[in-house]
């Protein structure tokens, strides 16, 4: 809450990105608090992780202070505070928090609790039901994903004369700072396999492709903060990574049309497989594969595309 | 294969969407979003005909049954629509490809298509759903595209344009999820058919109550009713003429559609009775709606935001069809839809047609073009005389309906005000005649010709369309009234 209306009031754009990502970190332990475990996870690392980065890289596109505005917002005041009056409003006759009869635990979730483990077989029933139960709208999210990169891509178009002029050698900005180079250095493998882990083990424990997709970009984002666009770019071609953010998707509707093929619905793994619990197992672990593919290559898209601009602004001169 | 036809529908766009970024040759991404589009026409005219003879379609995703999975469920009124948003986008499509070529730059060609896709694959996922979450999902998606789709022509102005529908739409769709949440945490389910069995026993509760309004009021931005239109205007005036097109004859009409789902398939009409007094709110708002934008019409100085004002107006004919809550009302309201849709697509095709050939939406550029554009300027006039409500004309067939509609009601006031409204479309739809045939050309100059039949043929086929459909209603008007009929039927 502090942090909110410090956010608010503060005109310190760098501040403000900071608090933000406290804010993410702080709403991540009251998710935590309320044993949404992976929701928490999320937060962390989508609010105070990624979010921040491509903040900070918008950041030096713009000036860093916010312009005084003589404008007097009442009016959206105004709104702003019906509205919190009529959520405050819809409040008054919700169940407890915590009530075991809540209609909330009655209808849909017990089956998910109890029966998942029979019907899709894996430990974290939240995945089950992101993945398998309701994998179509997880399907959408990853569709959300990649738009909001297809309409990045669409506006920051980049000249072939900047890319040539960029490749030939930008010194990274932070070319000087020895410590943070080489402890980047020594943790880039561990976050990389990291996201590999949290990739692979969505199924047993907290995460799964959004998380770890995020944790990958964030690895090589860090990278490319401290060594160059140059030097990432000869591991990692921007043309490869615009084709990836549209693989994710391909191979999680894929996924789909082949159990249509195999003769079940559209997402049905159960057909992939003659027993249906492996058919199960192997449609979370593509679908999950092909999340994480494209929210890493949306993410990376994004900040290569901010840091193009800013080599177009210095060099352009 | 028929029997995955509710999905494949929006599963075609789907993958077609990301595989434009592999083929990445923008004309042959042009045809291959066509040949895409019309797929899905031609599934979703199947799936009507299968829905009028056979009634209402299931779906399963993932095998798993509603409410536990996610269910599609086509029925009349979203056959019906679905049908409009295909058939639309495919013949936008086809005038697309040489236009396109004009307004945007080479290198955003294929990003054209892709984003075009994806908002295709969004509206057609929220009609087709039957999930009150995967509507939101779509939602999303629908709406991403089209900030997209605006923002991506090279005016300056659109930005800001396309930024401001941003803010306005994310308002718009975060209380949306919030009444979507507020149902989930009283009911605890999702599926449609399964909230609207569950919702009656908590009516009374504050906490649905206050869904409710979060839903009426994001929907309503969505579509933008007036006073929630401020958006629109300049997204449309300043988008490139393909999008304008797009969204003008789709996006608001599935918002209408999103609205009318809830009310009538969610939440019932005897629960929106009893919680507020909407018939009166809409009323109000849907005559208001109409005057102003219609007023504020005449007095734009660019063809695009003119009609993007008589737009808001025209959502006001719909609302008002709606707040007339009977069966009568709900048919004008599903026909004018259809109807606006075809109007507006020609319309802003055939501007399109000119600013390919002018580069320019200014209407004092527009003086003299009747004879140099005949073809073109008869379709923007034809499209103005169903917009007046013209008879032969679909506008006639609507304004009809909803004539009759109120006067069944006993709202005889309302039917007059409605005919005074369009005196007022008489003046705006002037307006443009005056400069189009009345106003000597300003500039004299011999190269601007006819537009290209590629871009004639698919407004020419709209033009005929709002003909057609204005003799022979038996598809619309029989569509509307037994989609109507289920809605009132089920309740």
């Amino acid at each position: 809450m502090v942090t909110a209306i410090a956010i608010a009031r503060m005109s310190d754009l760098f501040a403000v990105v900071m608090l933000s990502g406290i804010y993410s970190l702080l709403s991540a332990s009251l998710f935590l608090d309320l044993d949404a475990v992976d929701v928490a996870f999320t937060e962390a690392s989508v609010g105070a992780g990624i979010s921040t980065l491509l903040f900070l890289a918008t950041l030096k596109l713009v000036p860093r202070y916010e312009k005084k505005s003589r404008y007097k917002p009442t009016l959206a005041l105004g709104v702003v505070i019906a509205t919190g009056a009529l959520l405050i409003y819809g409040t008054l006759d919700m169940p407890h928090f915590g009530e075991a009869d809540a209609p909330v635990h009655q209808h849909v979730a017990p089956r998910y609790l109890n029966d998942s483990m029979n019907e899709v077989g894996i430990p974290n029933v939240v995945t089950s039901v992101l993945a398998s139960y309701r994998g179509y709208d997880t399907l959408g999210e990853t569709l959300v994903v990649f738009t909001a990169g297809i309409g990045v891509l669409s506006l920051l178009m980049v000249s072939r004369r900047t890319k040539e002029k960029a490749l030939q050698k930008v010194p990274a900005d932070m070319q000087n700072q020895i410590i943070l180079r080489v402890v980047a250095k020594m943790m880039l493998p561990l976050i990389l396999i990291f996201a590999l882990y949290v990739q692979f083990h969505g199924d047993y424990g907290p995460g799964g492709g959004f998380q770890a997709g995020v944790i990958f970009a964030a690895g090589i984002i860090l990278y490319t903060m401290l060594f160059g666009l140059s030097l990432t770019q000869k591991v990692i071609k921007t043309e490869v990574v615009e084709r990836l953010t549209a693989f994710g998707v391909l191979l999680y509707a894929g996924v789909g049309i082949a159990c249509m093929l195999l003769g079940g619905n559209f997402l049905d793994y159960n057909v992939l497989r003659h027993d249906p619990v492996h058919g199960q197992h192997l449609g979370i672990l593509l679908v999950e594969l092909g999340v994480g593919i494209t929210v890493a290559a949306v993410m990376v898209t994004l900040f290569f595309k901010f840091t193009w601009r800013t080599v177009k602004h210095k060099y352009n001169q | 294969m028929t029997a995955h036809f509710p999905i494949l529908q929006v599963i075609i766009p789907l993958l077609a969407a990301p595989l434009c970024l592999f083929i990445r040759i923008p004309r042959i991404v042009g045809i291959f979003a066509i040949l895409v589009s019309a797929t899905a026409f031609f599934i979703s005219c199947s799936l009507l005909q299968e829905v009028v003879t056979g009634g209402t379609l299931s779906y399963q995703l993932g095998g798993w049954a509603a409410p536990w999975g996610i269910e599609y469920r086509i029925d009349k009124l979203n056959g019906y629509l679905l049908l409009l948003v295909s058939g639309i986008s495919t013949i936008v499509l086809v005038a697309a490809q040489t236009s396109i070529s004009k307004e945007l730059p080479e290198n955003r060609h294929t990003f054209f298509y892709t984003a075009y896709l994806l908002c295709l694959t969004g509206l057609l996922g929220i009609l087709a759903t039957a999930d009150a979450f995967n509507l939101f999902v779509f939602l999303e998606i629908s709406a991403l595209s089209s900030y997209t789709l605006i923002a991506i022509g090279t005016d300056r102005r659109a930005l800001t344009a396309s930024y401001q529908y941003l803010v306005m739409g994310t308002i718009g769709a975060t209380f949306i999820i919030i009444g979507v949440g507020l149902m989930y945490m009283m009911t605890g389910t999702l599926n449609m058919y399964d909230l609207a069995e569950r919702l009656p026993a908590v009516y009374e509760s504050k906490t649905v109550l206050s869904a409710f309004g979060f839903f009426i009021v994001g929907v309503c931005l969505k579509l933008a009713l007036f006073p929630l239109h401020l958006w629109l205007p300049n997204a449309y005036a300043y988008a490139p003429s393909i999008t304008t097109a797009f969204l003008a004859a789709t996006s608001t009409k599935v918002a209408v559609y999103v609205l009318i789902r809830y009310i009538f398939s969610i939440f019932g009409i005897e629960f929106v009775d009893m919680s507020l007094p909407l018939g009166d709110i809409f009323l109000f708002l849907g005559l208001t709606g109409i005057f102003v934008a219609s007023v504020a019409a005449i007095y734009q100085l660019n063809i695009k935001r003119l009609f993007a004002y008589s737009s808001v107006a025209q959502i006001g004919y719909i609302i008002l069809g709606l707040a007339i809550e009977t069966e009568l009302g709900l048919t004008a309201t599903l026909l004018h839809l259809f109807n606006h849709a075809l109007m507006k697509a020609a319309i802003f095709l055939a501007i399109g047609a000119v600013v390919y050939r002018i580069g320019s939406a200014q209407l004092s550029h527009y003086a003299g073009l009747g004879k140099k554009m005949p073809w073109t300027m008869a379709a923007i006039v034809a499209g103005g005389l169903s917009l007046i409500g013209v008879p032969l004309t679909v506008g006639f067939v609507s304004k009809w309906y909803l004539v009759v509609a109120l006067l069944d009601k006993g709202w005889w006031p309302v039917a007059v005000l409605v005919l005074i409204s369009s005196l007022i479309a008489v003046i705006y739809v002037w307006r443009v005649v005056e400069w189009i045939y009345l106003t000597p050309p300003r500039i004299i100059t011999d190269e601007i010709k006819e537009a290209p039949m590629s871009q004639l043929i698919p407004i020419w086929i709209l033009v005929l369309a709002n003909i057609y459909f204005g003799v022979d209603t038996r598809l619309t008007v029989g569509v509307s009234k037994l989609a109507a009929q289920s809605l009132f039927g089920v309740n």
